[in-house]
C-alpha cells in the first residue's frame, strides 16, 4: 500500500520546523512515523505536507536536572528502554518503554509521537498521567508548558495547537521512597493493550501513601487518570486492603468498550486486577525491594 | 508532488535517485534497485519481514520513507554474505533449519545481525525477546532460536580465535 502524494520537508532546526508548520495548511509532523505512516498507507490520514523532525538537532535527550527528568520529544523508545538512568530511577517509565509495540518499532517510535498522537491505546499517556508530567510545546509565539492532565482532549486529539510542536516531556525527578510499575495485557507482542495500568507512589517513613498516581490505558477515549482511587489512597497505609479498594475505584473509573480484545466487564475486571498488582509492585519498589 | 534527490549507501555501495516523498524504503529497495531480498509481508508494521538496518538499527522498511534514508547507511540481507561465503547467521539458519518457506527469514536475519552486535552471548530468553517483532508462520521459533544461538557461537569463536 502506497500513501497518497504529499510534500515533504526536513528542517534542520526547531524554528525552521515551526515556520514550516505555520506555512502549510493540512501539514503533519513526522516523528517516528510508526503510527502516522501506516495511517497514511490506509488513507486514514492524508496530510498535504509532512514536516520531518528526524533531522532537527537537539530533540533527543534524557537529562535529569532542575527537579525534572527531561526527555526530548524525538527520543526513541529504544533509547528510553536502554537508558541506565531510567532503569535505575524511573521504574514506571522503564516498564512502559519495554512493552511499547515491538523492539523494531521502538527503534523508530518516539515518546513525543506516542503522546501527541492522542491514541488511547498508546502506553506513555497513562504513564505520564501517573507521574504528573508536563509537556513542552513550541509555536510561533514561543514555548508553552502544558500539564499532562489537560493535554489529552479526546480521541486522537491533544491540546497542541495546529502550529505547535511538542518538544519535551518532563517527569518530576525521582524522590526517595518512591516507585512505580506499568502492567499491560496484550494479546501478542506489538498489539495495543487490552488494558494496562500505570502506578506511581511515594511513601512516608511510616509507609503511608504521600502521593499516588494511577493511569489507565485503552479503556476510554483517552488515557484515564483514576483520581478517585488516587485520592482514596493519599494519607492511608500501604496495606493490601487499601490497595484493593483503590483498584475497585480504578475499575469504576475505566470506560472500556467491547471489541475483539474483550467485553466491557472483562476489561473492567482486568483494570481491577492490574491496578492491584501495579500498586503492590510500586509499593515494593518504593520500599527499595 | 515533491521529488527529492537522495543519496543512500546500501550494503556499502552508494546509490543516488530521485524519489517521490511517498515512496517507502522497502519499495525503493525492491522496485527501484531490484533488491528483492527484503520482503513485504503484512504492510501494516506488524510482521517484520521487511526489516532492514538503518544506521545500524533494525527498522521496518515498510514504515520508513525512502527520503528519510537520505544520507544514511542501509544494510539489507544482500549485505550479509561476503566473498561468496554465507554469513554465520545465514549458516545458522541453514544448519538449524531456521526456515521453511523463508518469507520471514531476511527480516529475522537483519534483526539478528543488529542484536548480536549488542549481545554476543545471548540467552534463549534474550533471543526470543529480540526477535519478538518478527513473525514466522511456518517453521516456528524453536529452530530460529537455535539458528541465532549457532550464529552467536560461531561469531564468538571467530572473535576469540
Amino acid at each position: 500500500m502506497i500513501p497518497p502524494s504529499f510534500d515533504y520537508v526536513a528542517p534542520k532546526t526547531l524554528s525552521e520546523a515551526v515556520a514550516a508548520l505555520g506555512q502549510h495548511e493540512n501539514a503533519k509532523i513526522l516523528a517516528g512515523g510508526q503510527s502516522l505512516i501506516p495511517l497514511m498507507r490506509f488513507r486514514l490520514a492524508s496530510p498535504e505536507v509532512l514536516i520531518d523532525l528526524n533531522r532537527v538537532e537537539g530533540l533527543s535527550y534524557i537529562d535529569e536536572k532542575g527537579g525534572w527528568l527531561k526527555i526530548g520529544s524525538m527520543t526513541r523508545e529504544s533509547d528510553i528502554e536502554h537508558s541506565e538512568l531510567v532503569s535505575e530511577r524511573y521504574s514506571l517509565l522503564a516498564d512502559t518503554a519495554k512493552v511499547i509495540s515491538d523492539p523494531i518499532v521502538r527503534n523508530m517510535g518516539t515518546v513525543g509521537g506516542n503522546l501527541a498522537n492522542g491514541d488511547p491505546g498508546n502506553d506513555h499517556p497513562a504513564t505520564m498521567l501517573a507521574y504528573g508530567a508536563e509537556v513542552v510545546a513550541v509555536g510561533p509565539n514561543g514555548e508553552r508548558v502544558i500539564p499532562i492532565t489537560s493535554f489529552f482532549r479526546g480521541l486522537y486529539e491533544s491540546d497542541l495547537a495546529p502550529n505547535e510542536i511538542l518538544t519535551e516531556v518532563r517527569i518530576p525527578a525521582s524522590k526517595p521512597r518512591s516507585g512505580g510499575a506499568y502492567l499491560k495485557l496484550e494479546r501478542k507482542v506489538g498489539d495495543f493493550a487490552t488494558a494496562a495500568v500505570a502506578a506511581q507512589v511515594e511513601l512516608d517513613e511510616q509507609e503511608n501513601f504521600t502521593s499516588v498516581g494511577i493511569g489507565l490505558t485503552n479503556v476510554g477515549l483517552t488515557a484515564i487518570k483514576a483520581t478517585e482511587a488516587e485520592d482514596f489512597l493519599k494519607g492511608k497505609a500501604a496495606s493490601d486492603e487499601n490497595i484493593r479498594q483503590a483498584a475497585r475505584l480504578a475499575a469504576e473509573a475505566a470506560q472500556p468498550i467491547a471489541d475483539v480484545r474483550g467485553s466491557e466487564d472483562y476489561k473492567r475486571s482486568l483494570v481491577k486486577t492490574y491496578t492491584t498488582r501495579a500498586l503492590r509492585m510500586a509499593v515494593q519498589r518504593a520500599k527499595g525491594g | 508532488m515533491s521529488k527529492h534527490h537522495i543519496n543512500v549507501t546500501i550494503n556499502g555501495k552508494a546509490h543516488e535517485a530521485d524519489v517521490e516523498s511517498r515512496l517507502l524504503l522497502v519499495h525503493f529497495l525492491r522496485e527501484n534497485l531490484n533488491m528483492t531480498g527484503t520482503h513485504i509481508g503484512c504492510d501494516t508494521t506488524s510482521c517484520g519481514a521487511c526489516t532492514v538496518q538503518l544506521k545500524g538499527k533494525p527498522v521496518k522498511s515498510c514504515t520508513v520513507l525512502a527520503v528519510q534514508a537520505d544520507g544514511m547507511e542501509v544494510k539489507t540481507v544482500e549485505g550479509l554474505a561476503a566473498n561468496g561465503k554465507l554469513h554465520p547467521i545465514q549458516e545458522g539458519f541453514h544448519e538449524k533449519h531456521g526456515l521453511q518457506c523463508g518469507f520471514c527469514t531476511p527480516g529475522m536475519m537483519m534483526t539478528t545481525s543488529a542484536f548480536l552486535e549488542q549481545n554476543s552471548h545471548p540467552t534463549e530468553d534474550e533471543i526470543r525477546h529480540a526477535i519478538s517483532g518478527n513473525l514466522c508462520r511456518c517453521t516456528g521459533y524453536m529452530n530460529i532460536v537455535k539458528a541465532v544461538q549457532y550464529a552467536a557461537d560461531k561469531m564468538a569463536e571467530k572473535v576469540e580465535a
